[in-house]
């Protein structure tokens, strides 16, 4: 997939649908689908007509004058940007009236436009220069005495992009892809005629605008006026690899634009199943992590945690991990270690994993950080559908007419998809938000929520409850499909369940906090507002009814017959690039690739003979047990693989105490993390851009990654762990990731039919993969659940433990923002933390004054489990009573104050509900305090190792 | 003695001092304790002879004009005496040959009365029109107008039964009825004048195009120059509503009609239709490409009558009056009347409305009566500032669409401006692209960058830099906006340009 650099092929209009339309241009028959314009049946053809305000990502816009074209029978010169096909029609590009016509307005263009092209930051890319080549300009008989933009200020203020309007052309791509692609309306046109200028909305900078750098007027502008500072400083690209973003779980599909190994910049690719061209400022332009000089790129080791790090050879780093871990086993017993798989690594790297617990240390104590985010997604989907995933494509969106989105912030953290929303949304499809905040699709420009059900931190199932029993007790169920595709049994049992009085939005409303009558209008809308569909997010999941929720949210899926086909169904948003994989590849403890119990001897047996071990029956330890375990002294070494749970997991100083009674903890990352500062031995990691593998996104597609540049350390992560295995005395032979895919195939049923060569030729595939469907599952449980029947569960309310009282009369939810991802390792070490320096108290302006907090104060965080200080912004994003902070950088500590509460069917902890107080402070908490001096003596020690 | 006193209330005879002939009037009343009724009425369109004061007695009106403030008690006066010897005195209004030699139809009613009363709009055949539709399926109405033969009256002259006949059969849940009130030509008032004199009109052929294509929302972009238009229609349509005439049901008929005034920006730009839909829909006033064209997808997407206030007041006529008899009047295929609008350096300036056909010079001579400054006339501009200039050669055509189209020239909205010999047509060809690049809406290029260039060109060629290279070049250019140019701003703009360079060269030396 590496290929010579070349801009993405461009047909000038997006794509029609209609039924097949012959015609004839210049003299060739054209056969395409009605709706398409004759530029881009020409373009079909191989047939360029000259154009500079015309791109297929956005609607066609009829403004350079360029593409005009000449049409039998038709008066004047038509743009074929505008101009649809029609049958029949004969067209002709290239005349002698063409010809003098755009060379004419090609004159008017040069005429306001710096000479500059040698030296331009376009050079070689640049539409325009294209254009004026076309056109054969020769001379500019206007001169360049006449009025023009050429000392228009550059705005530079935003770190990977500079906007100089002397090079602009006022073709509007991009305040269009702002408006259409992004749905930001940060940009506008201002003034008219000659004066028209490309301007931010609020008439500020950029970086003072609305603006959220994605990225999508870069992308969409013909010449150098918006244009990526990495490519002013490098120029352009030599060659590009297709490959897969590392950040969130919407994973978009990127070129990587390169000169050598060095990544000049990551383009989002128009064919990308998930993305479809778009991208956000994390896959966009935050990439220089990967070479940012806090990487660890030599194998490290030390004694203990006070000891002075040691740099050694991979050799000696992998027998001396091999060999603590075999000592370990040998003193207290097989199930004595264990390791903590990744959802930002490679499936091919999970999986190995796992069977390096499994078939290495003979024990099932593997388990991932899915465990903290979207565990009850698997139980509560598996339990009702019969699959552990999601059941759309993201492109199912585009024909929702009711969209249901609860507990995500999605804009903030799949802004791709957010995107693709918030445009059917100004098609006109309904919004229900069912958040405790005011997230931004409540009220953005051009997108307003229907309903905003401002639901109680915790009353998610309560809530959820509710809508089924107004649904079902006025009749709006959807009968005929329950009848035909769900158990009727468990129907049966749920209905009596559901159709209880206690369940009425009325009776629920103070659990809820949500008016009942609204409740009412929001759950009717659901059902009867045609194809209606379900996002979810870790609002959902990361409660001590997180796998109710889940189940509460197929139920209602199911009562309307909202699954299986496109604009309906129910999708969990993944937080991380590989959460879906990692759960796939059978990273929790009781559970091998593909969703299959370790207890069932058939399956075991499959993998036995495949790995030639015996494999334990018996599921080994959750996270969670982990951390007891090691406090307990009974679980004593632990891999823990591009994770940081001393940052992400709850409870901090648990945390910490689990990780220093360790006796041997390994860490595999990029960065000395937080979990790191713990750890005996250190593992350099390799970054998405430096090694071979798939991801898997929300959508279950499985996404090609791709080697851009050698690994920093010298090893790939996969061949880290054969390495280890076979130091384990557990052989691993793998020529590439590839042939750990094909093994994973071989041994699981829903990949099947998944290989890197099918990949390859398909660009991604939507799992289950198999000989019935050989290029994927975009839609699942279409004719028949996966289970089987679809099964109503009982989802009876029970509130959390964790309760607004006298003494921590607040509720604190947590969540993402936009410019940093999860924990921060990457993000911090971007330019992203321009946007989001430090993490902030949100307090509702009531709460506030009563505490006499105002913006910027220090405030103190107290929960029954620990404390911290961040600063307060007041606002009414949050309603009274509810606070609300991120955990993108360490010293936050939003995690000492969450509570070790957790969802009862998976352990996923109770992130977004944990009783604080919070009032004025003028200093650090003593946690913060402890942790800067831990911090400090851990960096000093890196440095003693390693002199720079 | 019981009088009626009419003093006119339009923007015209106000800006020449109406108000205070108005007061003067209830002055003198007030003095003389006698019974005198003063009607505001609207103007007849006699602007040379603004403020017009016409006096009703023994079933006749008098006019006097232009009368002064301080007129009005020596004129009031000399009413019981001898009327006719008061200097302004210009004899029964109906036998002013100005106004009598006109064919007024659309402008009928205009000054006549009060312009918002119903009771009077009625009594002078208002409403029949509708009376008239409101009998008739959607399919006969656009049927009639086709079959009348009217035609667009801001400027483009499309037909306006084929445009109603789109917007009829385009299946849509919301359909619109848009009337251009954003009369931005230099030198036309006739859409000011008809909104001010006779609003009930527009309201009533909006109704009737509303009928006629399924549209129950109707809204006019009016210019945000026009207080005076604005505060008529306001109060116009709100008593139209409690009339029963707007609303959820017309007269009892069970048909629905909702209409609203918008108003624009200061954009000459928002007079073009698609720009007009994205002003009227809150966004900037671009101009939108065609297809779709409104009638398909207009104002929210939806299909769209858009016309002209004149066109949908024409309406009226001919539903009151069939067909037949529209189409009776006029040349060719330009059917019905004309107003045209005579402005500039012009002695008898005003409205003038007349069935097509009549020469341009027989207007101007005429009813113009030559220039105001007394000097000969040189040139003559129709259609507004897009329009051309004519030189005396060409002022023998007809007042037809046709005609005009074949002399490079177009009627548009029928401003007719005049130039006495003194013009620098040089600086009117420079005047044409400078209004372009003030104007221009900055979306195509041609018109963006090419009117700032064509004001650039003409000054070197004035300046006699490479004069002859630079015609060639404002030739290339006025050929790559007309060709070129998204809309007709731009593709109009070379008609004056061309037309100076062509007909008055030396003014360019």
């Amino acid at each position: 997939m590496l290929q010579f650099y070349e801009p993405q092929r461009d047909c000038g209009t997006p794509a029609a649908a209609g039924e097949p339309v012959s015609l004839c241009i210049d003299g060739r028959e054209v056969t395409v689908p009605a709706g398409t314009s004759v530029m881009r049946a020409a373009a079909e053809a191989g047939i360029k007509v000259p154009r500079l305000c015309a791109t297929d990502t956005l609607e066609p816009f009829g403004s350079c004058r360029i593409c005009l074209v000449e049409i039998e029978g038709v008066k004047g010169c038509p743009a074929s940007c505008t101009t649809p096909v029609a049958p029949g029609m004969t067209v002709h590009t290239q005349t002698g009236r063409l010809a003098r016509l755009r060379r004419n307005v090609m004159e008017l263009y040069i005429s306001d436009h710096p000479l500059d092209c040698l030296t331009c930051a376009a050079n070689g890319d640049c539409e325009l220069q294209e254009a004026a080549g076309e056109t054969g300009l020769r001379e500019v008989r206007y001169g360049f005495g006449g009025a023009n933009h050429l000392d228009a200020p550059k705005d530079d203020s935003n770190p990977y992009f500079t906007f100089d309007p002397a090079k602009c052309i006022v073709c509007s791509r991009c305040v269009r892809a702002c408006e259409e692609v992004q749905g930001t309306f940060a940009l506008t046109i201002a003034g008219r005629g000659f004066g028209s200028a490309v301007s931010v909305a609020d008439g500020g900078d950029f970086m003072g605008s609305e603006c959220v750098s994605c990225g999508a007027c870069v992308a969409a502008c013909p010449t150098a006026t918006l244009m990526e500072n990495s490519v002013i400083e490098a120029g352009i690209p030599e060659h590009i690899v297709l490959t897969t973003c590392a950040y969130c779980g919407v994973g978009c599909a990127f070129r990587a634009e390169m000169k050598g190994s060095a990544v000049v910049r990551m383009t989002p690719w128009k064919k990308g199943g998930a993305n479809a061209g778009h991208a956000c400022v994390k896959g966009r332009f935050a990439f220089g992590y990967a070479t940012h000089p806090d990487r660890i790129t030599r194998p490290m080791i030390r004694e203990h945690i006070d000891a002075p790090w040691r740099p050694v050879s991979w050799e000696e780093a992998i027998a001396y991990t091999a060999r603590r871990f075999r000592e370990i086993q040998a003193k207290h017993g097989r199930n004595s270690v264990g390791a903590i798989t990744s959802s930002r690594c490679t499936n091919e790297e999970v999986y190995l994993l796992q069977k390096l617990v499994r078939s290495g240390f003979g024990n099932n104590n593997v388990d991932t950080c899915a465990r903290v985010c979207h565990s009850p997604t698997g139980y509560g989907l598996k339990a009702t559908l019969g699959t552990s995933a999601g059941t759309q494509p993201f492109a199912s969106v585009d024909e929702a007419d009711v969209i249901v989105v609860i507990g995500a912030n999605l804009t903030e953290a799949h802004p791709v998809f957010a995107s693709r929303l918030k445009r059917r949304l100004r098609q006109g499809a309904r919004l229900v938000v069912i958040d405790p905040r005011r997230i931004e699709l409540v009220g953005a420009p051009r997108v307003r929520a229907d309903y905003h059900l401002p639901v109680n931190p915790g009353a998610n199932v309560a809530l959820l409850n509710a809508m089924a029993h107004v649904v079902l007790t006025e009749g709006l169920h959807a009968a005929p499909f329950i009848a035909e595709r769900c158990d009727a049994e468990a129907f049966a049992a749920w209905r009596t369940f559901i159709a209880d009085p206690r369940h009425a939005p009325e009776q629920v409303e103070d659990a809820t906090g949500v008016p009942a009558p609204m409740l009412r209008e929001a759950a009717r809308l659901y059902a009867t507002g045609g194809n209606s569909a379900i996002y979810y997010g870790l609002g959902v999941t990361e409660h001590s009814q997180g796998s109710t929720a889940v189940m509460a949210i197929a139920n209602l899926a199911m009562l309307t017959g909202n699954l299986g086909r496109a604009g309906v169904g129910v999708s969990p948003m993944r937080g991380q690039n590989n959460v879906q994989g990692s759960c796939d590849m059978g990273s929790f403890p009781h559970e091998l690739p593909g969703y299959r119990p370790v207890a069932d001897d058939a399956t075991r047996g499959l993998f036995e003979a495949a790995w030639g071990v015996a494999l334990d029956p018996v599921p080994g330890l959750r996270i969670p047990n982990m951390f007891d375990g090691a406090l307990d002294g009974n679980f004593r070494g632990l891999i823990c693989q591009g994770e940081d749970v001393a940052q992400s997991d709850p409870n901090t100083q648990h945390v910490q105490a689990a990780l220093q009674s360790l006796e041997c903890l390994v860490v595999q990352d990029l960065f000395l993390n937080e979990t790191a500062k713990y750890a005996h031995v250190f593992l350099p990691g390799a970054s998405f851009l430096e090694k071979d593998g798939t991801f898997t996104n929300a959508e279950r597609r499985i996404s090609r990654v791709r080697r851009v540049m050698p690994p920093l350390s010298g090893k790939e992560d996969w061949q880290v762990t054969v390495d280890l295995a076979n130091a384990l005395g557990c052989p691993m032979d793998y020529p590439d990731p590839g042939a750990i895919m094909d093994e994973i195939a071989r041994l699981t049923p829903s990949f099947h039919g998944v290989s890197y060569a099918r990949l390859d030729a398909l660009g991604s595939i939507q799992w289950p993969c198999d000989d019935a469907a050989p290029e994927g599952t975009p839609i699942l449980h279409v004719d028949t659940f996966a289970r089987g029947r679809g099964r109503f569960e009982i989802t009876e309310y029970v509130a959390t433990d964790e309760r607004a009282n006298r003494r921590f009369p607040l509720l604190l939810t947590t969540g993402r923002i936009l410019s940093q991802y999860n924990v921060g390792a990457q993000t911090r070490r971007t330019a992203n933390s321009a946007w989001h320096p430090e993490d902030v108290l949100e307090i509702h302006p009531a709460d506030a004054e009563e505490r006499g907090v105002t913006n910027g104060d220090w405030v103190g965080i107290r929960s029954r489990i620990g404390s911290t200080v961040l600063r307060a912004r007041v606002t009414e994003r949050v309603k009274p009573g509810v606070v609300y902070t991120t955990f993108h950088h360490p010293i936050s500590g939003a995690n000492v104050v969450t509570t070790d509460n957790a969802d009862w069917a998976t352990d996923c902890p109770e992130y977004k509900v944990t009783a604080v107080q919070v009032d004025r402070v003028t200093e650090p908490s003593a946690w913060q305090a402890r942790q800067r001096q831990f911090d400090r003596r851990q960096r000093d020690l890196l440095a003693r190792a390693e002199p720079r | 003695m019981n009088l009626r006193v009419y003093v006119p209330r339009d923007t015209t005879a106000l800006a020449l001092g109406a108000d205070a002939v108005a007061d003067a009037v209830r002055h003198w009343a007030a003095k003389r304790g006698g019974a005198v009724e003063l009607v505001r009425n609207g103007s007849r369109g006699m602007f040379w002879l603004e403020p017009l004061v016409e006096v009703e007695r023994d079933g006749g009106r008098l006019a006097f004009g232009p009368v002064g403030a301080g007129e009005v008690p020596a004129l009031l006066a000399s009413l019981s005496a001898d009327p006719a010897g008061h200097p302004r005195y210009l004899g029964p209004v109906a036998e002013i040959s100005w106004l009598r030699d006109q064919r007024r139809e659309t402008f009928a009613r205009a000054g006549v009365g009060d312009p918002l009363s119903l009771t009077h709009y009625r009594s002078l055949g208002g409403f029949a029109g509708l009376e008239r539709a409101l009998a008739m399926s959607p399919g006969a109405i656009v049927e009639e107008v086709t079959a009348s033969g009217l035609r667009g009256r801001g400027g483009a002259a499309f037909p306006a039964g084929i445009k109603w006949r789109t917007v009829l059969e385009a299946s849509a849940p919301q359909k619109y009825i848009v009337c251009n009130a954003d009369e931005g030509d230099s030198g036309t008032f006739a859409d000011r004048l008809l909104m001010e004199a006779d609003p009930y009109q527009l309201v009533e052929g909006m109704i009737i195009a509303g009928l006629a294509v399924g549209a129950d929302r109707g809204y006019i972009y009016l210019r945000s120059e026009y207080p005076r238009a604005r505060e008529v229609l306001d109060q116009a349509l709100a008593r139209a509503s409690a009339g029963g005439y707007l609303g959820e049901d017309i007269r009892g008929s069970g048909r629905a009609f909702h209409l609203e005034v918008r108003l624009g920006a200061g954009a000459y730009i928002c007079g073009e239709e698609t720009a007009l839909l994205e002003s009227l829909e809150g966004r900037r006033g671009t101009v939108r490409v065609k297809p779709p064209l409104p009638a398909v997808a207009g104002l929210f997407g939806q299909p769209t009558v858009i016309n002209n206030v004149l066109t949908l007041a024409a309406a009226t006529t001919v539903l009151a009056r069939g067909a037949d008899f529209y189409r009776a009047l006029g040349s060719g295929r330009s059917r019905g009347t004309l107003p045209l609008q005579l402005a500039g350096n012009v002695l008898r300036g005003g409205l003038v409305e007349l069935p097509f056909g009549i020469s341009l010079r027989e207007v101007v001579e005429t009813f113009g009566g030559g220039t105001r400054s007394g000097r000969p006339l040189r040139a003559i501009q129709v259609g507004g500032p897009l329009g051309a200039y004519l030189p005396e050669s060409r002022w023998d055509t007809p007042l037809d669409y046709e005609a005009f189209a074949a002399i490079g020239a177009m009627l548009g909205h029928g401003g007719v401006v005049m130039f006495d010999d003194t013009v620098d047509m040089a600086a009117q060809a420079r005047f044409a692209m400078a209004f372009c690049a003030v104007e221009s809406c900055g979306k195509c290029t041609p018109c963006r960058i090419g009117s700032t260039r064509g004001v650039e060109v003409i000054d070197r060629i004035i300046a006699g830099d490479a004069p002859g290279e630079n015609r060639v070049l404002l030739r290339d250019l006025c050929d790559t906006l007309e060709q070129g140019s998204l809309c007709a701003m731009g593709g109009l703009t070379p008609l004056p340009v061309r037309s100076a360079l062509e007909a008055f060269p030396g003014d360019f030396d």
